[in-house]
């Protein structure tokens, strides 16, 4: 009952905020979030609403290869967007696809954002030598491109497993990869916000009443460090399904039975000069186009959040 | 501390004994540029050797200028910092001996409070940790009672902080400080962020409570009008040190160190009395590099060369505590003679 109002309470609250209406107010930003949302529920519910399964080898027909899109003379209703080189629809590879590149992307993110952010209060509020090791780390990592940081994660993954056992895990090794190469970025933030917040007067309170260093920095600095991670965690999204793109290009990602978009991209590259156009175009503008609406909605987001802008 | 004030002191409850406080901090570039600038470290002296003693159930105020070391003797006491040398010696609380309960007030109240929490998580958040109320639901009524006291209403305890004032949210703060049942209050400034007219609502509402509960206060502040509201026991501090302590009205009537009779010389006199206002004179040396012998003889006018050589001791002149040479020799004038000589030297 009490949980219900407070439900309702800070839903009327969001819905009178300036953050609402600046969202509102931005045609961009709706149009960008309406992409993103349509996406991201056309992914999740794909099994559903795909109409073929391009993972299921049985469902294939290879005859029916390289049919052009259904505005050619050749196309058939059946396939929309044509198919690639193995019978695979290109609307059901895009949507089977584009799951794979989200989820690997948004659990990427979270990885960052996990060690970031704990690595991040830890320097910020212990200080002293832990800070100094662990910022220094970070600052090593920073000199590296994030991709190549990420090809040395999967390197050494596959150097360490039995094939067998990478093959089974190649989207844990992704996700490990990608988001071992994002986490200096939030930890830089968080420790900045984590300075400015531990010698505020309410931790100093906490302290007084004797909480333990643990509990102060789970309970009352990360709560309020956390504004500037879900702007960093938003753009770094539309980072990481782009770096999933580009190891699957380099042939490092998922493999080709279960491709994501980058995969796609790669296998449709091959026939980009022999007039099968579709296989590569797709895909990529899918790719373009998921990646520019996540990446104005954080810029927005970034805004809106930002109290000098207002 | 002398021996004179520990005889007189001793054999009064003491909830605080102090004795030779020092708290160093280290202010160094790092190590890299100290070795290639060939600088050595640099240490502030923020609080160095201060004895008092405070007894039960009064208000020892400690004043002075931005910088002369107040809130990190508030710091102190409070546990935030460790001392670098000297003891705090607290006492025991009823017949439990159990060590004295200290909470604490701060200045900001727009920073006191934790943004996200709700008020009545803040206020409960002291009951918690020291397991003052067996279940959740005498905890919330514990809540309720504390803002009422406090002179809000229990269900302000479903409000986030941003939706009160200044002075509610420092009437918030203090909640959160009993809520803990404490014995001795460390008040760092609590009401130099607030209006003038709800300065005195906080400071009556602290000795409603003080008369209630048998509270012990530790004042902190720079406005000497607060303090001489508030006060049984005033302390003067001067670059890290006490310069000089008594009861309020000895020290208000009759203050004996020249750097006292300088800050009360200054308080602005609202019956235009016509008493000629004296302006302090000079500015506060660095605590990096105090001046030699007693801190303040750059700005005394009664500086003679054992001041410029010699630290002056804590001793108990007249019912009062005054570290000073002068006092000790008897060369400073009474007070009426001071004002057209400090006058003069501008």
């Amino acid at each position: 009952m009490l949980s219900q109002s407070r439900f309702a309470d800070s839903l009327r609250r969001f819905f009178d905020s300036d953050i609402w209406y600046s969202f509102k107010s931005s045609r961009v930003t709706v149009a960008a979030a309406i992409v993103t949302a349509v996406m991201i529920l056309t992914a999740i519910f794909s099994p559903w609403i795909a109409p073929q399964n391009p993972f299921d080898p049985a469902s294939l027909d290879l005859m029916d290869a390289f049919t052009p899109p259904v505005w050619y003379e050749d196309g058939v209703p059946k396939y929309l967007l044509g198919t690639d080189d193995q019978g695979r629809d290109m609307l059901s590879a895009l949507m089977y696809g584009a799951r794979i590149s989200i989820f690997v992307g948004f659990v990427a993110v979270l990885v960052s954002m996990l060690i970031g952010v704990t690595l991040g209060v830890i320097a910020g509020y212990v200080g002293g030598a832990v800070d100094a090791l662990i910022m220094r780390i970070a600052d090593i990592q920073f000199t590296f491109p994030a991709i190549l940081v990420a090809l040395l994660v999967d390197g050494i993954m596959r150097g360490i497993l039995p094939k067998e056992v990478h093959d089974d895990l190649v989207l844990v090794v992704i996700i490990l990869a990608l988001g071992v190469s994002g986490w200096p970025q939030f930890a830089r933030t968080v420790r900045g916000s984590t300075l400015v917040e531990k010698n505020k007067e309410y931790v100093l309170a906490a302290r007084v009443i004797g909480l333990k260093r643990s509990t102060i920095m789970l309970s009352h600095v990360l709560p309020n460090v956390l504004g500037p991670v879900l702007v960093i965690g938003t753009i770094n999204l539309a980072i990481a399904i782009l770096g999933e793109a580009t190891l699957s290009f380099l042939g490092v990602g998922v493999p080709p039975t279960e491709p994501s978009l980058g995969t796609l991209i790669r296998i449709g590259n091959d026939f980009l000069f022999s007039g099968e156009w579709w296989i590569v175009i797709f895909p990529g503008l899918t790719l373009a186009l998921l990646v520019l609406s996540v990446n104005l909605l954080g810029d927005w987001l970034r805004d809106a959040l930002n109290p000098k802008l207002r | 501390m002398s021996e004179d004030l520990n005889r007189e002191r001793d054999g009064e409850a003491f909830v605080l004994r102090v004795e030779g406080l020092t708290r160093y901090f280290d202010v160094s570039p790092p190590w890299l540029n100290r070795v290639i600038e060939r600088t050595g470290k640099r240490i502030v002296r923020a609080v160095d050797g201060v004895d008092f003693a405070i007894r039960k159930g009064e208000t020892f105020s400690l004043v002075g200028e931005s910088g002369c070391g107040k809130s990190t003797v508030a710091r102190l006491i409070s546990g935030l910092y460790e001392p670098s040398a000297g003891a705090m010696h607290f006492g025991r609380r009823g017949d439990s001996g159990e060590k004295l309960r200290v909470q604490m007030i701060f200045q900001d109240p727009y920073a006191s409070l934790n943004p996200r929490w709700r008020v009545a998580d803040i206020v409960a958040e002291p009951i918690r940790v020291y397991n003052l109320c067996p279940d959740a639901a005498s905890r919330r009524r514990r809540v309720g009672e504390l803002l009422e006291q406090v002179g809000l209403s229990a269900s302000d305890g479903e409000k986030f902080p941003h939706e009160f004032s200044g002075g509610q949210r420092q009437r918030i703060s203090i909640a959160r400080a009993l809520a803990g049942e404490p014995d001795f209050l460390v008040c760092d400034e609590p009401t130099s962020a607030l209006d003038v007219s709800v300065q005195a609502q906080i400071l009556n509402l602290m000795k409603d409570l003080q008369r209630e509960y048998g509270l012990t206060y530790l004042f902190i502040s720079h406005d000497l009008a607060v303090v001489y509201h508030i006060s049984t026991t005033v302390g003067v501090m001067y670059l890290g040190r006490l310069v000089e302590w008594a009861e309020k009205k000895t020290l208000f009537s009759d203050p004996r160190h020249p750097y006292t009779r300088m800050l009360l010389a200054a308080i602005p006199d609202l019956g235009m009395s016509g008493k000629p206002r004296t302006p302090v004179a000079g500015e506060v040396p660095s605590p990096i590099n105090p001046p030699p012998g007693c801190a303040f003889h750059p700005r005394c006018p009664f500086a003679e060369e054992r001041c410029r050589r010699e630290v002056p001791q804590m001793r108990s002149v007249g019912g009062r505590y005054v570290s000073c040479h002068g006092v000790e020799e008897g060369r400073i004038p009474d007070e009426d003679a001071l004002v057209p000589m400090n006058g003069e030297r501008q």
